[in-house]
């Protein structure tokens, strides 16, 4: 269902042409530690994503997979460990100190999140949703926002739905707005948290198409899926999560042909039957 | 002359004290609004030194009858030499009284507006301020329309109270004529007139806000 034939061609034609896959890191977790009410969702975990990787992140749920991924741009607090995302450290300034409101704000609109129960604003229209950041965060024009906007609508496909109110779409239609908001503020890192997990299951093909399409298109992105298929087809690299403890990262093909450790076959093996 | 004749012949004062009470229910609702955003604001922060009190006050004010809050401004503030006269202490009286009562309005409403919006405002760089002005608030207002309407008519309603402290508004109008010319059931049905009118011009202002609301799905009308 996903060929990985047009993410290939695009980064060989990017490595062709010079503009190698960089090796810098767009998001870098050390130490990372992090209990709700004396229970440890994620235990010293490390992780290093680099520019225009797509990363997915496995696991049963309640295996600390989407607090990962919600402590990337803070909104959770881990209670040791750094991350930084293009260098910058979010959530404690150089002092040590938390971080004021101001500037987490300004390292948080450095990454762009997808929710899995999408978080449109209801009150606002469709392109409004979109260009709603980019004019009130960023300080864009109007009219720039919406040019981008519009774009962004196009490339998600859902251009014709610019004036609609968010009460009338579908889930995946809602999903591929969310999409297109989070990419009007031109994050250096996409986080998408479980984003086909709350839909019908003949909507989940359309969002993650957009997603695959993204992948291709050379952006960074970080995806806690439950999605098998999808995660071979457009993953740099795999991670799997333990209950807290990242127990294997490695190479789709390596992940899902020949995972080197009992927890992740059995789990590969419940996924297929 | 009929009763009905000498009102009539005396209806300049209807429409002054009319006036009088449109431009006390103007303003006083309009601050009352302003107050009632602002409180709710104020309680979004989770600092209890703040909030705790904040509370306290809204709920206090909503225990008191409003009578006696006008009395407190009109006849108690002179004890500690504030002296507003009677249709400032009129004005601020019902101002803060129904602003109290909207905070508690938009309270309710803000306990149950999905976190997940606030998450993604929060994930979107969006600051507290921004954020409750752009987002939040905007469909509180939306949520509340219904209730909004209802205060608005009892803050109507209210304005006659200010009668007691010698405002000269429509309920002293109709007073006043009763008065003099022993007329009180007629001089009472006009006034009652009035606030119906402007009641019923009021709900079908709001309800047609309805149709806004309803559109961007939160509504029913």
């Amino acid at each position: 269902m996903f060929e990985k034939n047009t993410s290939e061609r695009v980064r060989s034609e990017q490595t062709a042409t010079g503009a190698a896959r960089s090796e810098r890191a767009a998001v870098s977790i050390r130490h990372l530690s992090k209990s709700f009410d004396g229970v440890e969702v994620l235990r010293d975990v490390d992780l290093e994503v680099r520019e225009g990787d797509v990363v997915t992140i496995l696991g049963s749920s309640g295996s600390g997979k989407s607090t990962l991924l919600r402590c990337i741009n803070w909104l959770e607090q881990p209670d040791r460990g750094s991350i930084h995302i293009g260098g910058q450290r979010i959530g404690v300034n150089d002092a040590g100190r938390p971080m004021p409101v101001r500037e987490l704000a300004r390292v948080r609109a450095r990454t762009g999140m997808v929710f899995q129960s999408f978080n449109l604003w209801p009150h606002l229209n469709v392109l409004h949703n979109v260009t709603e950041a980019p004019i009130h965060v960023l300080g864009k024009s109007k009219a720039e926002a919406e040019a981008h906007a519009r774009e962004l609508l196009e490339k998600v496909g859902m251009s014709a739905k610019a004036d609609a109110y968010p009460g009338t779409l579908s889930g995946g239609q809602k999903q591929r707005v969310a999409i297109a908001r989070a990419l009007a503020m031109q994050p250096e890192v996409m986080l998408f948290d479980e984003p086909t997990s709350a839909l019908d299951p003949e909507l989940v093909g359309e969002v993650l198409a957009v997603i695959k399409d993204l992948s291709a298109e050379g952006y960074t992105m970080i995806v806690v899926t439950h999605e098998m298929a999808f995660s071979r087809a457009v993953s740099d690299k795999v991670v799997f999560l333990d209950k807290g403890l990242i127990i294997e990262q490695a190479d789709p093909e390596t992940f899902f042909t020949n995972p080197s450790t009992e927890r992740v076959r059995k789990f590969l093996e419940r996924e297929e039957s | 002359m009929s009763n009905w004749e000498i009102l009539w012949s005396a209806r300049d004062q209807f429409w002054s004290g009319f006036f009088s009470t449109m431009e006390i229910f103007g303003l006083s609702i309009s601050a009352a609004f302003a107050i009632g955003c602002g409180m709710l604001y104020l309680l979004e922060g989770s600092r209890p030194r703040l909030t705790v009190p904040l509370r306290v006050f809204i709920d206090g004010m909503r225990m008191l009858p409003f009578l006696i809050l006008a009395y407190l401004l009109y006849y108690g503030l002179p004890a500690i030499d504030i002296r507003l006269d009677a249709w400032w202490s009129g004005v601020g009286a019902l101002a803060v009284y129904h602003g109290c009562y909207f905070a508690e309005i938009f309270r309710g409403a803000r306990l149950t507006f999905p976190p997940g919006q606030v998450e993604a405002a929060k994930a979107h760089g969006f600051t507290k301020g921004k954020m409750f002005f752009r987002l939040i608030l905007p469909q509180i207002v939306m949520q509340t329309r219904p209730l909004l309407g209802n205060q608005l008519i009892y803050a109507l309603k209210d304005t006659a109270f200010l009668v007691i402290i010698t405002v000269r508004e429509l309920t002293a109008a109709a007073n006043s004529l009763s008065g003099t010319y022993f007329i009180p059931t007629e001089a009472f049905i006009v006034v009652i007139g009035f606030y119906w009118a402007v009641s019923v011009v009021m709900e079908i202002i709001v309800k047609q806000c309805g149709r806004f609301s309803a559109k961007r799905g939160f509504d029913n009308v």
